[in-house]
């Protein structure tokens, strides 16, 4: 009975409302002068009791605001949403002051204490984070080994890439398909030719200088347009009539399943050089870009074939009462449909291959990653490993993070009420 | 009559041709890289076999489970490895889902703030590739730890340390009567669940399985430590001075930070996998399920338990076994920040001692492929077991 009079009601709430709004404020304000003041207001109580005395306050004071249909539009949104239970309170006051606690010395490690000016490590005086490690090291992490003087190559590939890209998408529909085909099929040879020179009054670089970032993109590039098309004819070998076809093409696709891309890549490396004739030489990027290829292609097989089986079967007698073979079949009636059903799939095929990437270190090929793992042994520049792999993890954060959202908006606009 | 024997042969080469032609593209591909790694090899004198296991394989490895040293064999070595890759695995695997089923069960709180955060954590660990947050951890994050001396002490019974986490060493004595008192336990667990199963449907008695189980699993190994003379101490780790300034632990059990920085890694970057499928499962088991349940009169742990998780898990299991095989698969990462694992071990120092590169790599990428496929066997042997047999 004693109890149902400290049970926050409606009728009560002129006391209660601001009874709890003071204790949540106290623990707050308890919180935030401990962290960024280094004040405790609590200090006078005994020590474990001090440590969580923000979070038992608090909690009493969500406890006493806690009023069903009060009224009041704000309250009963915030009850609803963070405050709907007791050890909802709990959660919600702990992951708070969880994130208040953390954000002081990650902003004062990023950017507030951090060091942006400077030429050297002996530069870097305060606390925090040494930036100037990424801008001394910058052209080294984008372009990897590729020399100073010829890096506009690098840079005017992708800018004629992204330049293609950008006109394919506003040229009339009539136009698009031939710089589509441009794209495919002629561009990645101009793309080649720029970047690995020798002949034009260029300069040769061999494949061995390529790396940071830019390789990160030139190996995707690359390796999503061929294990694109690879994989939609795997997956339409799987499910064919054929036996010696579909043997073979299910044998394939769980060999590169069934291991690591770790242990395809050593392959690449070193047993495939047994398997050529005595004095042939394939260039080590080509090796591992084919294997990368075939390896993704494997998965994204398996994604089409998803596509594939997810079609009514009606769709395939359709096309084939109307007198059409296999390939026009797939090409005009199946796959478009298929394919459609499964962007999220491909989406994510794609982006375990950007992910993919950083592995090709182990053949002592360097991207990103690799870079980061050379500029951090420099000797001038020991210590360094938290600021470089912050900054590398932050840049394929931003590229994975658009790729899947590009991915989820994309197949929103495709999708086709059935 | 003619024309229709006519087209029933024209389809029969109709299909024939393209296959015979697949065969036979295959087959001269496989030829021709045959004889070249034979005219290779004879070239450097070596010839195809696998009689080199068996020879020394006089290299140190820093962390087994099993004796070695230079002295054992090439095959010791792989075994060596293989086992660190199970070890990671199973301690990765383990992690991953207490991490993901919380993440995953968070996402779908009706706490705003939970819910909020759980997702970004999912849109953050998933995002980074695996390497680059093994490096962090290894590189960075491990690397900025106390050196032994000024350890950070949980109650003085383990240390972390920059050399690793020195933990209290298991001393057993009669392990084995123990290890059967476990087995016994699990055994008799199994018969419970049956008989209250059986119990449940044919007479409609409740027992409550879960507190019988767990005193069984309690009672059993205790009584074992009591009557059959079990018993258990702990060696504690001691700080003891190499040199003037260098100190390391004795007695206890060092974790080296390879393994943790991988076994963190990868459980962190799985979880977020692992927490979305939890999620489309629970959110697979339609409304109407639940209300169905509930209006039979089952209270909430009964609806969650009888009507929701045997739904929810069929959605859940063969996707995360997906992903416990990918973990297994990602561990191979371990070659970049030298944890002594299957691939570092025998693809890359055995391989280069040898240099018999086809058979090293064809073992290493065999054991991998035959663990996935014993896998996805058992997965499809599963769900044709608990796939809903319509009627």
């Amino acid at each position: 009975m004693i109890l149902n009079n400290f049970k926050p009601t409606k009728d009560k709430i002129n006391t209660f409302l601001p009874l709890g709004s003071i204790f949540v404020i106290f623990a707050f304000l308890d919180v935030l002068t401990n962290t960024f003041l280094n004040y405790n207001i609590t200090g006078f109580l005994p020590q474990t009791l001090n440590y969580f005395s923000p979070l038992l306050i608090g909690y009493i004071g969500l406890y006493l605001i806690r009023i069903e249909y009060s009224g009041i539009i704000f309250l009963d949104k915030l009850n609803k949403n963070i405050n709907s239970s007791n050890l909802n309170a709990f959660l919600t006051l702990l992951i708070l002051f969880i994130i208040i606690k953390a954000i002081s010395p990650l902003m004062n490690w990023l950017i507030l204490e951090a060091n942006f000016t400077g030429s050297s490590k002996d530069d870097c005086t305060d606390n925090g984070a040494c930036w100037v490690f990424i801008k001394v090291w910058f052209n080294r992490l984008m372009y990897g080994l590729y020399p100073d003087v010829e890096q506009w190559r690098v840079n005017s590939a992708f800018l004629l890439l992204f330049a293609l890209v950008g006109i394919a998408f506003f040229v009339p529909q009539k136009i698009k398909k031939y710089f589509i085909i441009f794209l495919l099929f002629i561009y990645p040879f101009i793309g080649i030719k720029l970047l690995s020179g020798g002949s034009f009054g260029l300069v040769y670089v061999e494949t061995a200088a390529w790396g940071g970032l830019s390789l990160t993109f030139i190996i995707s590039a690359f390796a999503i347009l061929f294990c694109f098309p690879i994989g939609v004819f795997l997956a339409l070998g799987r499910r064919s009539s054929l036996p010696a076809i579909r043997y073979i093409s299910i044998g394939f696709i769980e060999l590169w399943r069934g291991v690591p891309l770790i242990t395809v890549l050593f392959m690449a490396a070193v047993m495939f050089p047994m398997f050529l004739p005595d004095g042939t030489f394939i260039d080590k990027l080509i090796r591992v870009l084919i294997a990368i290829t075939l390896f993704e292609a494997a998965y994204m097989a398996e994604v089409v074939r998803g596509g594939l089986q997810a079609l009514p079967k009606g769709q395939y007698e359709a096309a084939k009462s109307l007198g059409m073979g296999y390939w026009r079949m797939n090409v005009l009636i199946i796959l478009p449909q298929a394919l459609k059903l499964v962007i999220p799939g491909i989406a994510n095929t794609l982006l375990a291959l950007v992910k993919d990437t950083p592995l090709i270190f182990v053949v002592g090929l360097m991207e990103l990653a690799g870079m980061i793992g050379l500029a951090k042994t420099n000797p001038k520049w020991l210590g360094m490993a938290m600021e470089g792999y912050v900054f590398a993890g932050l840049v394929f954060w931003v590229i994975c993070y658009a790729m899947s959202r590009y991915s989820q908006n994309l197949e929103k606009k495709l999708s086709t009420e059935r | 009559m003619n024309f229709k024997k006519l087209n029933i042969e024209n389809k029969k080469i109709r299909d024939f041709i393209p296959q015979a032609l697949t065969v036979l593209a295959l087959l001269s591909v496989i030829f021709y890289f045959a004889t070249n790694a034979q005219i290779n090899m004879g070239n450097r004198g070596i010839s195809f076999g696998f009689g080199f296991l068996s020879q020394e394989a006089s290299f140190d490895i820093a962390f087994s489970l099993i004796e070695f040293d230079g002295s054992y064999s090439y095959g010791r070595a792989f075994l060596v490895g293989l086992l660190n890759t199970i070890l990671v695995s199973i301690i990765g695997i383990f992690l991953a889902t207490i991490l993901g089923v919380i993440v995953g069960v968070a996402r779908l709180s009706n706490n705003y703030l939970i819910a909020k955060t759980a997702e970004w954590y999912v849109e953050i660990f998933r995002n980074i590739p695996l390497i680059l947050q093994i490096f962090f951890w290894y590189f960075a994050a491990l690397r900025a730890l106390p050196s032994p001396e000024n350890a950070i002490n949980f109650y003085d019974i383990s240390y972390l340390t920059i050399k690793g986490w020195y933990i209290p060493k298991f001393v057993w004595t009669n392990f084995d009567i123990f290890f059967y008192s476990l087995i016994l336990a699990f055994i008799s667990i199994y018969f419970l669940n049956r008989y209250a199963k059986k119990l449940r449907e044919e007479f409609g008695k409740i027992l409550p399985t879960f507190t019988l189980s767990l005193g069984i699993l309690i009672s059993i190994p205790l009584l074992s430590f009591l009557l059959l003379g079990v018993s258990l101490s702990f060696n504690y780790p001691e700080l003891k001075q190499l040199s003037e300034t260098s100190y390391t632990y004795e007695n206890g059990v060092s974790i080296i930070p390879e393994l943790i920085a991988l076994a963190l890694a990868l459980s962190m970057y799985t979880a977020t996998f692992i927490a979305e499928n939890v999620r489309a499962g629970v959110m697979g088991v339609g409304k109407g399920q639940k209300e169905a349940a509930a209006s039979i009169g089952l209270n909430k742990s009964q609806i969650l338990k009888l009507v929701v998780m045997p739904q929810a898990l069929r959605i859940i299991i063969p996707p995360t076994t997906n992903q416990y095989l990918n973990l297994t698969k990602n561990s191979s990462l371990a070659a970049a920040i030298a944890y002594p694992d299957m691939v570092l071990v025998f693809a890359k120092t055995a391989l280069m001692q040898t240099g018999r590169a086809i058979e090293i790599i064809s073992i290493t990428m065999l054991t991998y492929l035959s663990l996935s496929i014993s896998i996805s066997i058992l997965m499809n042997w599963y769900n044709k077991k608990m796939a809903i047999k319509e009627k």
